[in-house]
């Protein structure tokens, strides 16, 4: 039996056939969309390296089932630049070494999207590390990880204090 | 994975007959099944996805002054709401200690409940698991086991139930709404899970095509929100179940400890109330040495189940630290490493 689902990946509506009920979101975009920025690493929600922004919050794909989502807003690390010009995580994970081999780097900044959406976290190295602790990075740049989103939160924290004084 | 078919119904009824057929199972976020399936561990025949089920992701305060919880609020969304952290911050502290920030916005509040053991012998189908499969055996039993339970276990089965969410919950006197063939009904959070004794395959009351709608909690958990604390330890600072974990609530009315509400997680097959413990708060100050007694006797019918002795000691320093930091006050804020009895900025205290 094949199935039929609606989605808005990076902006774009898809139509999409599913042929079978078992497709994850993330072999959906990384087999049936080309999508393969979103990362497969243990597939079993341990280490975030597939996570994607579904409705604007931070998920892991690999545990989210394709044909339950039909109609959503899906976000990936291929839809957050605009053109040429890098999304200011993409910098910041850049100027602070952010990252060594590159593997887990799309989730990393998916889900700091998504930690700063939420607003939880805030200036906070502490809240920051805890809250990105699901996402694993073997090589240890977890020191730049938090710099840059340290670094980026602090540019919106101050440009929202320039805005509202 | 195996195969199976998907069906998505769009009301309760329509959900409860389409889960009557054998080997069907619901889905609702999927972090727990999904992971299941895809190691054999779960092998259903039919997906009965609930998550488009109308009004079940609703917070409802009641009129007698308790709060409803729909079955597919997700566990983020109830942990950032504002009036209920204020009224529940033990729930809502316990729920942040939980899984990652990524499984919180997906995993919701009925899957939470009935999320599976985490047991590495459950998961690993090569191993025999009499809760996988009734009669195989268990190699938990004589195996790795330094996590297992040391509370209600049985020689049939050791493992112990995962939740965080459960514990601060059971401690509150939750109950569960249950939409089933004969209608709703209602079962107390603490009666949902059952120990394993001889049929640890039976892990809750439920039956199969039985359809968790909402938690709900009593007015009187409100009396608690001004010192309510969880703590957890973990074997690494975040994104970690429970070695051992404890919800202690306190009402203090005049320098003495009006009512008192324990719960452990990490010990057994259920979230554990400690009623003993909660006897002997009630009316005694709250002190080092009150918590200490209430510490010993919480675990005192404890037992290992193999390698895991170290659990008694530490869930009984877990309670007694537990009750000192709720008998401090609830902080105004959860601290940045929930329900942590640890710092990563060096020098800093857990909740500062």
């Amino acid at each position: 039996m094949s199935y039929s689902i609606n989605l808005i990946v990076n902006g774009v509506r898809r139509e999409i056939a599913l042929s079978d009920p078992r497709v994850t979101l993330l072999d959906l975009l990384r087999e049936q969309l080309d999508l393969t920025g979103t990362k497969k690493g243990c597939d079993r929600g341990q280490c975030g390296a597939c996570t994607i922004l579904v409705n604007g919050r931070r998920i892991n794909s690999c545990l989210a089932l394709a044909v339950s989502h039909d109609g959503a807003d899906i976000t990936t690390i291929e839809g957050v630049a605009r053109g040429d010009e890098l999304h200011p995580l993409q910098a910041a994970f850049i100027a602070h070494d952010g990252f060594q081999c590159g593997f887990c780097t799309p989730g990393q900044i998916m889900s700091a999207l998504g930690l700063i959406n939420e607003g939880q976290a805030g200036c906070d190295a502490e809240r920051i590390r805890e809250g990105m602790s699901g996402n694993l990075c073997r090589c240890g740049a977890y020191a730049g990880i938090t710099e840059a989103v340290l670094d980026v939160q602090k540019s919106l924290t101050e440009a929202e204090e320039r805005r509202v004084a | 994975m195996k195969n199976f078919e998907y069906v998505r119904p769009v009301s309760v009824a329509d959900a409860i007959a389409a889960a009557s057929l054998p080997g069907a199972v619901y889905l609702a976020a999927g972090t727990n099944l999904l992971d299941l399936m895809k190691g054999s561990v779960s092998r259903p025949d039919r997906l009965v996805d609930v998550t488009r089920l109308p009004l079940l992701d609703r917070i409802e305060p009641l009129a007698d002054g308790g709060i409803r919880i729909g079955a597919l609020v997700r566990n983020a969304d109830l942990a950032h709401d504002m009036a209920f952290v204020k009224a529940y911050p033990a729930v809502a502290e316990a729920l942040l200690s939980g899984a990652s920030a990524q499984l919180r916005n997906a995993a919701t509040v009925a899957g939470n409940l009935l999320q599976r053991p985490r047991c590495a012998y459950f998961h690993d189908v090569a191993s025999a698991c009499n809760r996988r499969e009734p009669g195989s055996g268990c190699d938990a039993r004589h195996g790795e086991n330094r996590l297992h339970a040391v509370l209600g276990w049985s020689d049939a089965c050791i493992a112990t139930h995962p939740s965080d969410f459960c514990v601060p919950l059971v401690a509150l006197d939750a109950v569960v709404e249950i939409e089933g063939k004969s209608g709703r009904r209602e079962v107390r959070l603490e009666d949902l899970h059952r120990l394993p004794g001889s049929m640890p395959e039976r892990e809750t009351v439920l039956d199969p095509c039985d359809l968790i709608v909402a938690v709900k909690l009593p007015a009187a958990a409100r009396n608690f929100s001004g010192h309510a604390r969880y703590l957890k330890v973990r074997e690494r600072t975040s994104y970690a179940f429970a070695v051992v974990s404890a919800a202690a609530c306190l009402s203090i009315a005049r320098g003495k400890i009006a009512e008192a509400r324990v719960a452990l997680g990490g010990v057994a097959a259920k979230p554990w109330r400690a009623r003993e413990a909660e006897k002997l708060l009630a009316g005694a100050a709250p002190d080092a040495e009150n918590f200490q007694r209430a510490a010993k006797a919480a675990l005192a019918d404890a037992k290992p189940s193999g390698n895991n002795e170290f659990k008694i000691e530490l869930a009984q320093r877990i309670v007694l630290r537990a009750l000192t930091i709720a008998a401090a006050g609830t902080p105004a804020r959860i601290p940045a490493l929930p329900a942590s009895p640890f710092s990563t900025s060096p020098g800093a205290l857990h909740d500062a």
